[in-house]
């Protein structure tokens, strides 16, 4: 806690867009009543005051994909008391963990650099949780606002927060969407994916792209798969749908190695051994 | 004798991370590097084997502070190669998506990220305890950016409406008209907020310079039009490549870019649109740009501020229009069929024009992408700004400059998260 007795918020970027902590300054007046009951100590992206550790609460973005945020996000674990981290590249890698076990790193980095030696860069691109314990997963790309500022309510009361697992499939009906997949016959990630988002690709026309992850517990991506396959698309064109925003979370991870062609071998061993 | 070192180890305010190692010696710059550590991230690699349809979805992945940038420089490439035609009411629509995004950066820009550098403050937070009206104000304004492109594309960041051929659901006239009388509401601040920002002491930085934006020969450029500079050359996007040229520096995982011709920097972004588009200002926005102390010539990027002002109002005004006259697409999906090919397209991003290149299988499949985004466009340009900048000031005491040099990088408003993505200050006076 601070002098004033507020506990003192940090917020850190890895590798990202800049989106989920976006999403906090665009939270605006909420922002401004909350600074009323918060005191945000670390935020580079806000603000030129950035004071040292001990944090109460700190919010990541982005994956660590360098050795030198290795280094960072142990300091910053250190430094915190409670670890939350936010969206889809500090949950599962984001979209840039499409390099991963594509065992391409080294012509990745001469595909957009000229002079690949100037670059240090790790081959994978991980989720926190790959090298510190987090205290809590936000996921999505980017993350949901409501569901930020539940996460800072619930805090603020001394409460963990509870954050829905239920598939996107679950908000639809809740909506009464029509399903893309029955209308249209259009591969939709909905069955498989944590809502956050209120359903929002299925209420505009189009199948989900799985942007908040595996819905919990884990349900049934061979049988999406095989109805992706009956809907026309290749077996290549089912894997890439699971490898994409989030692919490199285990399940979709799983489910892209079931139908692909093989990119990630390894994890397909470390799967069924 | 007096040596001089200055870091600024993390560059705050800025989208993204960088910093910035200078050695000074008599008042004499030894050594100046802009660095820029956001880590890499590979777009242009993993863009390659996916599908064409899916790049919408990937690349406004590069920035959440300008998605929408990214999604429409894509889009408008790939139709132009596949030969697909737009229907106006998408073309109208797309305009109002952009309207929303620059609304929504350059507010933030202005008010979140620059402003507080010249009232000496840290932050917006701290903003709000001296001028709480103020503040509430543009955060209103700023909202109506994002409800803009909530209503339009679904969400503010990595909106999911924008599809190659259109929007997956064009959004409906009663979803828009309640954004009238707040648009409205906000054209009326405007000409007190440019006020506000010509009352700020600013410094200043007059310099021969390079401007590069769009034109286009009936609309103040977003999605459409070609290429000019303010030393009179013109080219079309497909010469994007000959014409400028990028460089890549050991401290930057950000590559530069140059002239081609002139192996020179150049500077993109609302300086260099409405020095090449003035007369294409709508009435309240040319008004807010003069009252910002704005006239056209101006070099000096001191005046990007102003020029976001006059930008700003151009985007409610032309959002307002757009609304008015709003008649949604339908089918809001023109039919697509890939061809194999090459697809180069720009549009103007906030921070300046982003060029994209696609070479496209037959089936539809990505082949090679390039992105050439507006902040490394610039970087080039920064460091040349601050090696004129700083012999000028380098007696000032350290936390004074640190401020200086920031405020001489933000300028462009940069995005290090796109450029790779910026600023920490290392001034070594040795």
């Amino acid at each position: 806690m601070s002098e004033n007795g507020k506990p003192r918020v940090a917020v850190f970027k890895m590798a990202s867009c800049d989106g989920c902590q976006l999403q906090l300054l665009d939270a605006e007046e909420a922002l401004l009543e909350l600074a009323g009951e918060i005191e945000i100590v670390n935020f580079a992206e806000a603000s030129s005051d950035m004071r040292p550790p001990p944090y109460d609460v700190t919010f990541v973005e982005g994956s660590v994909s360098t050795p030198e945020q290795v280094d960072q996000i142990k300091e910053i674990r250190e430094g915190s008391k409670v670890l939350i981290t936010i969206g889809a590249c500090a949950t599962s890698g984001g979209v840039q963990a499409l390099r991963n076990a594509t065992g391409r790193h080294e012509e990745f980095i001469r595909t957009v650099y000229p002079t690949p030696e100037f670059i240090d860069s790790l081959e994978n691109s991980h989720p926190i949780a790959d090298y510190v314990p987090v205290d809590l997963e936000l996921s999505g790309c980017p993350i949901d606002r409501g569901e930020l500022l539940t996460a800072i309510t619930a805090l603020l009361q001394g409460a963990m927060p509870r954050i829905s697992t239920s598939p996107v499939c679950v908000e639809c009906k809740r909506r009464g969407y029509v399903c893309v997949v029955v209308a249209k016959g259009e591969p939709c990630l909905g069955p498989v994916t944590r809502t956050g988002c209120g359903a929002l690709c299925p209420g505009f026309g189009r199948g989900c792209y799985g942007c908040f992850g595996p819905a919990q517990p884990s349900n049934n991506t061979e049988a999406l798969g095989k109805r992706f396959i009956e809907l026309g698309l290749t077996p290549q064109a089912t894997s890439d749908k699971f490898r994409f925003i989030t692919g490199w979370a285990p399940q979709f991870r799983e489910a892209a190695n079931a139908f692909g062609d093989g990119h990630g071998e390894e994890e397909e061993e470390v799967r069924t051994s | 004798m007096t040596h001089r070192q200055v870091d600024v180890p993390v560059i705050a305010r800025v989208e993204g991370e960088g910093a910035l190692h200078i050695t000074a010696k008599d008042g004499e710059i030894l050594d100046l590097r802009l660095e820029i550590y956001e880590p890499p991230r590979y777009f242009e690699a993993f863009l390659q084997g996916r599908h064409f349809s899916e790049v919408p979805d990937i690349v406004p992945r590069i920035c959440g502070i300008c998605p929408v940038a990214y999604q429409m420089s894509a889009v408008h490439g790939l139709e132009e190669l596949f030969g697909v035609q737009v229907s106006e009411g998408t073309h109208d629509l797309r305009r109002l998506l952009y309207c929303g995004e620059w609304i929504e950066s350059h507010i933030l820009h202005i008010f979140l990220l620059a402003v507080p550098d010249f009232l000496g403050m840290h932050s917006a937070i701290e903003m709000a305890k001296d001028h709480p009206e103020l503040v509430k104000k543009v955060l209103d304004i700023k909202r109506i950016g994002n409800d803009i492109m909530e209503v339009v594309g679904g969400r503010e960041i990595h909106p999911v409406s924008p599809r190659v051929g259109g929007f997956s659901r064009a959004a409906r006239k009663r979803e828009l008209d309640p954004l009238l009388p707040r648009l409205e509401w906000a054209l009326e601040q405007m000409p007190g907020i440019a006020d506000f920002v010509a009352s700020l002491p600013s410094p200043s930085l007059p310099r021969d310079v390079e401007l590069v934006s769009m034109v286009h020969p009936s609309e103040f450029p977003m999605n459409e039009g070609s290429m000019a500079s303010t030393r009179g050359k013109r080219w079309e996007f497909s010469e994007y490549e000959a014409v400028t040229q990028e460089l890549h520096v050991e401290h930057s995982n950000a590559l530069h870019s140059l002239m081609t011709d002139t192996q020179t920097p150049y500077h993109t972004g609302p300086l260099a649109r409405v020095n090449l588009n003035a007369d294409l200002l709508t009435p309240v926005a040319k008004d807010c740009m003069a009252r910002a102390g704005l006239t056209i010539p101006e070099g000096d990027p001191f005046f990007s501020m102003a020029a976001r002002i006059a930008e700003s109002t151009l985007a409610i005004e032309e959002a307002i229009r757009i609304i008015r006259g709003y008649v949604p697409p339908e089918p809001s999906m023109a039919e697509v069929v890939p061809r194999a090919g090459r697809a180069m397209w720009v549009t103007e991003a906030p921070r300046g024009s982003l060029y994209h290149r696609y070479d496209v299988a037959e089936d539809g499949t990505i082949l090679e992408a390039k992105i050439v985004p507006p902040t490394s466009q610039n970087l080039r340009h920064m460091e040349e700004d601050l090696r004129m900048f700083l012999p000028g000031v380098l007696d000032r005491p350290d936390e004074e400059l640190t401020r200086l040099c920031e405020m001489v990088v933000r300028n462009y408003d940069p995005c290090i998260s796109c450029a790779t993505h910026f600023l920490s200050l290392d001034l070594q006076r040795v």
